[in-house]
């Protein structure tokens, strides 16, 4: 049997980095050679895959020709393949960075390089696995794929600190994924069916066990995205991991149990979004806003900042359920969509900037950063950029996505979720205005900042560009990402 | 009085799930965080198992899914025993 070719390419993209993890694994030796040509290739595969989507929309396999609800199939959708190419691009820079960052060296200091590469490939094959699932408990398996990795990862770090903030952030995972399987379970027990869009049209609304298990998947989830109130893991599991490892976790793996959410209430829980559920996300989407925002104005250390700015970005995301309540959903979840994907290439810019930024200065006290001089002066453009598309300044691809999610607002009259909004993006412009000002303006006297390599500037510097030129190409998109969640 | 069939096991579930939540918010001891969360991991096994033969024929898929679940919860308590162990290795 001749494969389709865009079945090839979704083949390609779960199983490469997984095999090519396994054998960096069993060698034990990690020719740089091989992990970059891999990374290469899976961000190729992503590009096709994309462009694949762009001209001929949404794509279904069946794995083995086995059709559900018995077998599995894959589902390339467009909001999907959108997070594929922003996991593909975050994927590369952190490769890049992770070789110029952790230095090979015999014995137990050159343990970090020996285990990022498996590590990041095993955590990009369950991302990709994740973007291209469409049925629960597939979900759920690549889910536990990604919390896996991504935990080991945190614990990369040998500092007593980050292993503390990997188990509480292992334990938060995992009481997650059990809420998420009784979800799972209520679910089947029900309809009898695990496939997306098969519970898509056999889910009734007013059925309790439907809601039951709505509250259980939703409840797993929002732990898994770190959604306030239940972010308590995450500043400490982004904040003292190595600066790639925050890259990946911040924008991607919380971005992810995100799009799943998405996903879900978008799909077979539409029927629920009711006025009340509605709200009720807008409201911890805009408590979510403040507290971040909050506590990421108060931090005195650079990457604990960059981590609750993401509890902060999280909850613009939630805004997108009450918008959706009475407008056209299709513009609502490509706002959403843009929205995970800007933070997801602007944030991870951020950490590694941010982590170029802490070894030039030898301390990441943002009063203590080197200023704006030598080659530290890449990673504050990178900053720069990064901190525009966080904002949302036009025209940045965090413009575009807030413009839709503001117009959307404005036409439905919401005026208090615009609000929020509104002042969502002041808190934003208040905690990255305050780190620009205090680096730029007052710099700590440094004599001789090391220079840093290319690798620790070039990966930042692309990633914010990057999120601030889609922009322009994002309302193109607006017209194509029609989303279909399949028939 | 006849209970609906199953229902023994359904109560026995929610019982393991709420022994399993309860523990790992009361528990301080990290051992016994992870083993509480095995707990309800339990719970939601023996849920889909039940589940699966409410019928008059037995569903194969949520054994296949528990098959599956009890692999993954072998990963993830290895993992978390794992990183206990590092962790009192550290302890200062």
């Amino acid at each position: 049997m001749v494969l389709p070719p865009t079945a090839m390419l979704v083949v390609t993209l779960l199983t490469l980095p997984l095999a090519t993890a396994t054998l960096l694994f069993a060698s034990g030796r990690q020719p740089r050679t091989l992990t970059l040509a891999a990374a290469l290739l899976s961000t190729c595969a992503a590009l096709a895959l994309g462009l694949n989507v762009h001209l001929e929309g949404v794509s279904v396999h069946a794995i083995g020709g086995w059709e559900a609800p018995l077998g599995i199939h894959w589902q390339v959708t467009v909001p999907g393949a959108v997070m594929l190419l922003a996991t593909a691009m975050v994927g590369l820079a952190g490769a890049v960075y992770g070789a110029g960052y952790f230095v090979h060296r015999p014995g137990p200091e050159g343990r970090m390089a020996r285990v990022f590469m498996p590590l990041w490939l095993f955590a990009w094959g369950g991302l990709n696995a994740l973007f291209v699932a469409a049925d629960l408990f597939n979900l759920y398996v690549a889910l536990e794929v990604l919390t896996l990795a991504s935990v080991a990862l945190v614990a990369l770090s040998a500092r007593r600190t980050a292993l503390q903030a990997a188990m509480r952030y292992l334990l938060a995972a995992l009481f997650g994924s059990v809420i998420y399987l009784l979800g799972v379970a209520l679910l089947y027990g029900q309809y009898g069916i695990l496939d997306l869009d098969g519970l898509t049209s056999k889910l009734d609304p007013k059925h309790p066990g439907s809601r039951a298990g709505a509250v259980a998947l939703t409840i797993g989830l929002l732990t898994k995205a770190a959604i306030f109130p239940l972010h308590f893991w995450l500043p400490g599991a982004h904040g003292r991991a190595e600066p790639p490892v925050s890259a990946l976790l911040s924008g991607l793996v919380v971005a992810a149990a995100f799009y799943l959410l998405l996903r879900l209430w978008f799909g077979p829980l539409a029927g629920l979004l009711t006025f009340g559920v509605g709200t009720l996300f807008g409201a911890i989407g805009a408590g979510a806003l403040l507290w971040g925002g909050v506590l990421a104005l108060m931090q005195r250390r650079l990457k604990m900042m960059v981590a609750y700015s993401t509890v902060s970005q999280f909850g613009f995301a939630m805004l997108v359920f009450p918008l959706a309540l009475a407008a056209d959903r299709e513009p609502v979840v490509t706002g959403g969509t843009l929205l995970l994907a800007n933070h997801a290439l602007a944030k991870a810019a951020l950490f590694l900037a941010a982590g170029s930024l802490v070894r030039a200065s030898g301390s990441d006290r943002i009063d203590r950063l080197v200023g704006f001089t030598g080659s530290s002066r890449w990673a504050w453009i990178a900053v720069i950029l990064a901190a525009a598309a966080l904002i949302g300044v036009p025209p940045t691809l965090g413009f575009s996505a807030k413009w839709l999610l503001l117009q959307v607002a404005v036409a439905e009259g919401a005026w208090w979720w615009l609000g929020a909004m509104l002042g969502g993006t002041l808190l934003t412009f208040a905690y990255l205005g305050r780190l620009l000002e205090r680096a730029l303006l007052a710099p700590a006297p440094a004599p001789h900042p090391p220079k840093l390599k290319i690798a620790l500037l070039l990966p930042a510097l692309l990633l914010a560009l990057l999120a601030c030129v889609m922009g322009l190409w994002a309302f193109d998109v607006e017209t194509f990402a029609r989303l279909e969640p399949g028939p | 009085m006849s209970l609906p069939p199953g229902t023994l096991f359904l109560l026995a579930s929610a019982l393991l799930f709420a022994i399993g939540a309860h523990g790992l918010v009361t528990c301080r001891h990290l051992l016994r965080k992870v083993l509480a969360l095995n707990v309800a991991m339990t719970g939601v096994f023996l849920l889909l198992v039940t589940l699966g033969r409410s019928g008059t024929t037995v569903d194969p898929v949520p054994h296949a899914m528990v098959l599956t679940g009890i692999v993954v919860a072998l990963s993830t308590t290895a993992v978390a025993l794992g990183l206990i162990v590092r962790l009192e290795r550290r302890r200062p």
